[in-house]
């Protein structure tokens, strides 16, 4: 939980989008602002928004990131908190843009925007209490822990806690769920093959639980995954088991 | 340049390497997780050995000086080294003062990064690896795989062949405890007639002049204990302020490597054989190593790799070595520490690579028991190595770069930068998916991990929201 | 040419450096086990790698390990004769069955019997260590190292009055880091072991194959 972050309702939030979700998977996006806009919240999404920076930085280009992350820091300048559907760019936000901006003078306002962001299941547990009414299917989905919303930000129990709030749904939990999916970022396209058999490891792991579903709170394991998954079934390997984001599938629950 | 992702590419497709790791780390994982079990231990004791090392590194080179002298004053004789290479000269003058021919070695990651064996063969000295697993891939003419357990990467069916072709007399087998005497009659031998005795240190006590070493089988104590001669040799890092150090560190070595609450042996050693003894080594010799360790310790973020206490936890919980094994690193540390460590010794032109073979997904930092930020550690070396500049604590800094990439990024965050550029981009990803070839630059890439291409969104959350109304302040 | 100590030692001091930080030990000085269980958990943990225990008494234990020896068919067990228990042993041993070796030459000149002659060895301890099930013992003049090291069985006295929480307590209570530090002071947990072939453990690799405690009550 990111340590200043009030656990009282607030009456605004920014909403982060992330790149990924804003280009490959907008739905789970928009899904989230719908969840917190039914809790009678009032979401702001900066449009001028673009990516946490992650990419470069974890790439060697710490310069690079540093523009990228004091241009978000600029744009959600307001003392709301900033609501993020994804544990790696909350991360990103909450724990490395301090470090970047080591030494300069952006550097508090940098740790006040820092101290504002919250990974979206954390937001809606531990500061909502988030009520859900199932009106869906009996279904069994499972769980993917992304590294970085386990080991950054500390996201533990909240995502399950949510599921078990929906009365329909039964979690089958993945054999390795601590173990990573192979993303990494551009380490996915730096090592491929490495990063492709961890990915078969995650994909025959989902496959055992039986799960119709598989869920996660960071579209970068999902598009990982997923598209292990499709190439599979395209050579005829094994079914595609539908890949979604925790938001949309609450959404999807939930707006019957 | 390094070769990391070829030989990689090659362990990958070898299916028993491949599960041959995958049990051992999966058995090594959950061992190590039992012995752990109580988290509120495991933070203390852990936050303890961190303040330990760190306290070390606060004081090193005053630490190092006050263990030099109360060495000598207990009769071990004390040589430095800054590279490899004068460390070898220096065992070999040893060695060839006492007219030694043969030499018995406990496991010792120093003298895999020195090379010492070769080097000793080289002048006609016999220098016999001891610790089973040391003496397996001896005899296979193979590097460790593994920093606890180096041959990890072999079976009992591979390692029953190689006894029956390469012990005389020995039968084929897979019975490990039959193994384990084969090696045990062939070993005895040889350390009741060695000339010398080389061990590594696990901690060096400079309160006290004392060399701890941790060890299962014995053989660390037969080399330290029967040959006239023992040359220990270390990294500069291994001093440790107090004698009461040791223990907190001794526990979390042992339940981080193997799960084990201790080994069957700590060996600590003050001095050589006193007068009226009647065993004990005549000579003990320490032999202190830089080889790159002042440069790191010039940085202070750098400097925490040295609290590194190799215990392996970081390449057990590692899902890249796991499915990579030991050897695709080409380097006597491998795994999560050997990519932080590796560049830092023998610079970015040359390992540079390794510090991009992580998904940064942080297991290791999880496990590291004296919490050394491997990941942000990597993340620093890429910088380093995209980046040339005249100061860096690294050897050839920017020798990574390539100037495609470099310009990629710039231009990547130009446009993460203008509103107008981001929101076209996805405009124009969304409106031109259908018509994008399969696989072009990094998609390209992606493909080879045997996985589909990504579909771009028809709008992007950008316009969604907008049109949704959602407010933009 | 620098010498290579004095390079080594100006370019650390050259570094930047922070103060040095405390270090909590409270972990370690919380670890207890109430002095009735600390025998059981030693034992538990040892046994747990076939460490071997027999129950003797102070005063019958050379006669106890003599009969043990004959009835485990081990034909001889080298021991220190300037040390307490050596002394005791030599006074005591019964005539005929095992054969009591006195390590009274340096080992130099003894390595063939010491290695393929004798049968057993045997050493008193300083005492035990609950947490890890550990034996300490300090070798010396009198008690030479190779005893529970070179012959494949290993036996050692424990005096059950001299267990401790732990190694850190040990260490502490035994007031090491103030006295004289012996050429080799040891923790024993067990015979030595390997699990380098296929994780599987495998007893005797390099050092005694079997470790007999006798509990000396």
């Amino acid at each position: 939980m990111s340590g200043s972050m009030a656990t009282t309702k607030p009456s605004t939030v920014y909403f982060f989008g992330t790149c990924i979700i804003d280009l490959v998977y907008p739905q789970a996006g928009l899904s989230a602002v719908n969840l917190l806009e039914r809790e009678g919240i009032r979401v702001v999404f900066p449009q001028g928004q673009s990516c946490c920076g992650q990419p470069a930085y974890n790439c060697g280009y710490p310069d690079e990131a540093r523009a990228v992350a004091r241009h978000q820091v600029e744009l959600f300048h307001q003392p709301w908190p900033v609501v993020v559907p994804s544990g790696s760019c909350a991360g990103m936000m909450a724990k490395h843009y301090p470090s970047l901006f080591k030494g300069d003078p952006f550097l508090p306002r940098v740790e006040n925007f820092s101290s504002r962001v919250i990974e979206l299941t954390q937001f809606l547990v531990n500061v909502l209490d988030l009520k859900l009414e199932d009106k869906g299917e009996p279904v069994k989905v499972t769980w993917h822990s992304s590294c970085h919303s386990m080991r950054e930000m500390g996201v533990g129990d909240e995502p399950k806690e949510l599921l078990r709030r929906l009365s329909n749904v039964e979690l089958q939990e993945l054999k390795r769920e601590r173990e990573c999916c192979g993303f990494g970022g551009t380490f996915s396209v730096r090592h491929p093959e490495i990063s492709a058999a961890m990915a078969e490891d995650k994909v025959a792991d989902i496959r055992a639980t039986g799960a119709k579903t598989v869920l996660s709170g960071d579209c970068g394991c999902l598009m990982n995954i997923g598209t292990r998954m499709e190439a599979d079934a395209k050579e005829a390997r094994g079914e595609v088991i539908d890949g979604k984001h925790i938001a949309e599938f609450l959404w999807e629950r939930t707006n019957g | 340049m390094g070769n990391f992702g070829p030989a990689a590419r090659e362990a990958l497709k070898d299916g028993q390497l491949r599960s041959n790791f995958r049990r051992a780390m999966d058995g090594l994982m959950s061992k190590r997780a039992a012995l752990f079990a109580d988290q509120d231990e495991w933070t203390r004791l852990r936050a303890l050995g961190e303040s330990i090392k760190a306290r070390a590194l606060a004081q090193l080179p005053e630490l190092l000086e006050k263990l030099e002298a109360n060495c000598r004053k207990n009769g071990i004789q004390v040589h430095w080294a800054e590279t490899t290479a004068q460390a070898n000269d220096i065992i070999l003058g040893l060695l060839q003062k006492r007219g030694a021919k043969t030499l018995v070695k406990g496991k010792s990651m120093v003298s895999e990064e020195m090379h010492l064996n070769a080097f000793l063969e080289g002048h006609g000295i016999e220098a016999l690896e001891t610790d089973l697993g040391e003496y397996v891939i001896q005899l296979d003419h193979e590097a460790p795989s593994h920093i606890i357990m180096p041959a990890i990467h072999k079976n009992k069916q591979q390692i029953a062949r190689l006894f029956s072709e390469k012990i005389k007399e020995a039968q084929y087998t897979e019975d490990v405890d039959a193994l384990t005497g084969m090696a045990r009659q062939v070993l005895r031998r040889k350390f009741r007639e060695a000339d010398a005795g080389l061990s590594g240190v696990n901690f060096a006590v400079a309160e006290t002049g004392t060399l701890c070493l941790v060890e299962n089988e014995g053989n660390g104590r037969l080399c330290t204990t029967v040959p006239p001669l023992h040359i220990a040799v270390m990294g500069l890092e291994k001093v440790v302020e107090r004698l009461e150090d040791v223990p907190p560190l001794i526990s979390l070595l042992t339940r981080s490597a193997t799960g084990q609450p201790i080994t069957t042996y700590v060996n600590m050693i003050t001095s050589p054989r006193r007068p009226g003894e009647k065993d004990g080594p005549e000579e003990v010799h320490l032999v202190i190593l830089d080889n790159g360790r002042s440069r790191s310790y010039s940085d202070e973020q750098l400097r925490r790799t040295l609290q590194c206490i190799r215990c392996g936890a970081c390449m057990n919980h590692c899902p890249v070595y796991t499915r990579v094994g030991g050897h695709a690193y080409n380097a006597p540390y491998p795994g999560p520490i050997g990519k932080i460590l590796m560049p830092q010794i023998e610079g970015m032109e040359a390992k540079g690579e390794l510090a991009h073979a992580s998904s940064l997904c942080n297991a290791c930092v999880e496990v590291c028991p004296v919490k050394i930020p491997i990941a942000e550690l990597l993340v620093r070396l890429r910088t380093e190595g995209a980046h040339a500049r005249a100061d860096a604590p690294v050897l050839q800094p920017g020798a990574e770069r390539s100037t495609a990439e470099a310009l990629a990024w710039k231009m990547w965050s130009r446009m993460a930068t203008s509103p107008t550029a981001w929101k076209m981009a996805g405009t124009m990803a969304g409106t031109f998916d259908p018509l994008m070839p399969e696989a072009f630059g990094p998609l390209a890439d992606w493909k080879k991990g045997g996985r589909t291409r990504p579909r771009f969104a028809k709008k992007s959350l950008h316009r969604l929201l907008r049109d949704k109304g959602v407010p933009d302040a | 040419m620098p010498d290579a100590r004095d390079s080594i030692l100006s370019r650390l001091r050259a570094a930047p450096r922070g103060p040095a930080p405390g270090s909590d030990f409270s972990v370690m000085e919380d670890r207890f086990f109430p002095p009735e269980e600390r025998l059981a958990r030693l034992r538990k943990m040892m046994e747990a790698v076939s460490a071997e225990f027999f129950e003797t008494t102070k005063a019958d234990w050379p006669r106890f390990l003599h009969g043990l020896l004959v009835q485990q068919g081990i034909g001889s067990i080298l021991y220190g004769p300037g040390s307490e228990a050596g002394q005791r042993l030599a006074e005591e041993w019964p005539e005929g069955g095992a054969r009591a070796v006195a390590y009274d030459r340096p080992m130099d000149s003894f390595k063939e019997e010491m290695f393929n002659g004798v049968e057993a060895g045997l050493t008193s301890t300083l005492g035990g260590i609950a947490e890890t099930g550990s034996l300490i013992l300090w070798p010396s003049a009198d008690e030479p190292r190779a005893l529970s090291l070179v012959p494949p069985v290993h036996v050692a006295l424990l005096d059950p009055d001299k267990l401790h929480n732990t190694f850190w307590q040990a260490m502490r209570a035994l007031g090491w880091s103030q006295t004289q530090m012996p050429a080799n002071a040891l923790l024993v947990s067990g015979p030595s072991k390997t699990t380098d072939i296929e994780q599987t453990l495998a007893y005797g690799v390099h050092g005694p194959k079997r470790l007999i405690v006798l509990i000396t009550r």
